[in-house]
């Protein structure tokens, strides 16, 4: 026990593994929020399709050569998204059918993109680390660093500021709509900030885990509470909680950060589907 | 007085009429139906009403006291609500919505109408409950002390006993009357139940091939009317 944390300290003397703890926390617990809404209005997919679309930008960013490729990915992804959610609930090519077709679409397009003009000796690496989230969170640069923390801060003052609002329109959009509520405005809004978030979380899991992020915090929460407000803060919590100790297990046992944090969710779903099976019991 | 007025408006979604040619107008305490067919337009006309979608052709005035938030509208329910976590007092005070415009949160004076409007649909007990986990008949009035949280002067309310068994029905019926008659709020209603026709209606509005709008009595001895009452399985009306 003293070695684990003798080596924990250790660690923490170099600010790259603080800076990807703080990142980390400010991004699970922006993620988990705005999941809640996403799994209740049956978006559970749509972090899959963005990330997959940010995957294919970054490729076509890699590709030619740009130094810090957030700042094309995040406004690509943030049309996508608007887009996306629009289509949902429009006719002719129903939401679901969109978003696999943009998921497969973009993730195709971007692995091909990287295979033809890759300039990296290490190809598949490099894939791999996109796809599954090696190791990004611990090799953000500073200024990538400063961009998600204050659009994680901005997206939690976001959400805090239009709880109820948002709440309105997840519960009954007609409704909303029917009492003068700018619906479609509030929607813009959950699908800008999910982009957002998105991408922000794509550097901890990686484009194929990070749906991990957005359902599994929400879904473990509702197992076992009944009201909005106790599952937005039961998904917090638990999400800050998986997100730290994935972080720590990784870095002390070297396993990669996004499927540490999944498998550890996954745990804790079951752990919540156990209570929630007691709470259920006894009432 | 006369809350909505409707000259010959069609009403229809995605560039499609779905009923036109409707005149009539709803006054303040009416009990107010719309029977019809499944597929007649019930649902869209209402939620024309509510400015939810636009008038395909013609025009709707509406008194100017409605303009700002006086209607309460009581949807059908959507398969997202099924398994919605939230608390009855969180669904109820969403209903408070219409009248905080930027504001975040609501405020005490908003808390309370909630609390009153719970307590009159008898469900002021439940109000930590999650709505999931209600009957049929509870989260109807759950959303009903909603839609009274918005509603000042008049309800709007889609098949409000739709899945509800005979003792909920009777309940919903027998709240509804009193919010009609003693809160003098105005009740549009559609409904496939003739009981709510027979026992509640002042007024009728039926759309179909052949449209009708007049008080029940004549809509009773009317042709729609007659038929109306057939497909329910009852006696023409002596």
């Amino acid at each position: 026990m003293n070695e684990i944390i003798e080596k924990l300290l250790f660690y923490m003397e170099y600010p790259f593994v603080r800076h990807a703890l703080a990142v980390g926390v400010m991004i699970a617990l922006c993620s988990s929020l705005l999941g809640v809404t996403l799994v209740l209005k049956r978006f559970s997919f749509i972090g899959d399709g963005l990330s997959h679309v940010a995957f294919g930008t970054t490729a076509i960013a890699a590709a030619a050569n740009m130094t810090s490729s957030l700042t094309v990915v995040l406004p690509v992804t943030v049309v996508s998204a608007v887009l996306l959610l629009r289509t949902g609930r429009r006719a002719g090519i129903n939401g679901d059918a969109a978003l696999a077709m943009v998921s497969v679409g973009a993730l195709a397009g971007g692995y091909l993109l990287m295979n033809l003009l890759s300039a990296g000796p290490n190809l598949s690496g490099d894939v791999c680390s996109t796809l599954f989230g090696s190791v990004s969170i611990l090799t953000l640069t500073e200024r990538d660093m400063y961009l998600c923390m204050a659009l994680s801060v901005a997206a939690i003052a976001m959400f805090l500021l239009f709880y109820n609002k948002i709440f309105a329109v997840t519960f009954d959009e007609n409704f909303a709509r029917a009492l003068g509520e700018k619906t479609d405005f509030y929607n813009f809004m959950i699908a800008v900030m999910t982009a957002v978030i998105i991408v922000l979380a794509m550097n901890l899991a990686g484009s194929l885990l990070v749906s991990a992020l957005v359902v599994f915090p929400a879904i473990s929460a509702m197992r076992v509470f009944g009201s909005f407000r106790a599952v937005t803060v039961c998904s917090a919590v638990i999400s800050v909680f998986g997100v730290l100790c994935g972080i720590l297990v990784s870095i002390l046992a070297g396993t990669p950060v996004g499927s540490t944090i999944a498998v550890l969710y996954i745990g804790i779903f079951f752990v919540f589907c156990g209570l929630g099976k007691l709470k259920g019991r006894r009432e | 007085m006369i809350q909505i007025r409707c000259r010959d408006l069609s009403v229809g979604y995605d560039g499609k009429t779905v009923a036109s040619g409707l005149n009539f107008e709803i006054c303040s305490g009416d009990y107010f139906c719309i029977a019809g067919q499944n597929g007649s337009g019930k649902t869209t006309l209402m939620k024309t009403l509510l400015r939810l979608l636009p008038p395909v052709k013609g025009n709707i005035l509406t008194e100017k006291s409605l303009n700002d938030g006086g209607i309460g509208y009581l949807p059908q329910q959507t398969p997202v609500q099924k398994d919605f976590p939230a608390s009855v007092r969180e669904i109820v005070l969403s209903g408070c919505q219409g009248m905080r415009g930027l504001r975040p949160f609501y405020s005490r004076i908003e808390k309370a109408l909630a609390e009153v409007n719970m307590e009159k649909m008898g469900v002021h007990g439940l109000s930590e409950r999650c709505y999931r986990e209600l009957s049929g008949g509870q989260q109807q009035r759950v959303l009903l002390a909603r839609a009274l949280c918005a509603a000042k002067k008049i309800l709007l309310l889609d098949e409000p006993v739709s899945g509800l068994d005979p003792g909920a029905t009777e309940e919903m019926y027998g709240l509804l009357a009193e919010l009609n008659k003693k809160d003098d709020i105005t009740i549009v209603m559609i409904s496939h139940d003739r009981r709510a026709v027979l026992d509640y209606a002042d007024r009728v509005l039926h759309i179909g091939s052949v449209c009708f709008f007049g008080t029940k009595e004549k809509y009773l001895q009317s042709g729609p009317g007659r038929e109306f009452l057939y497909s329910q399985g009852g006696k023409a009306y002596e």
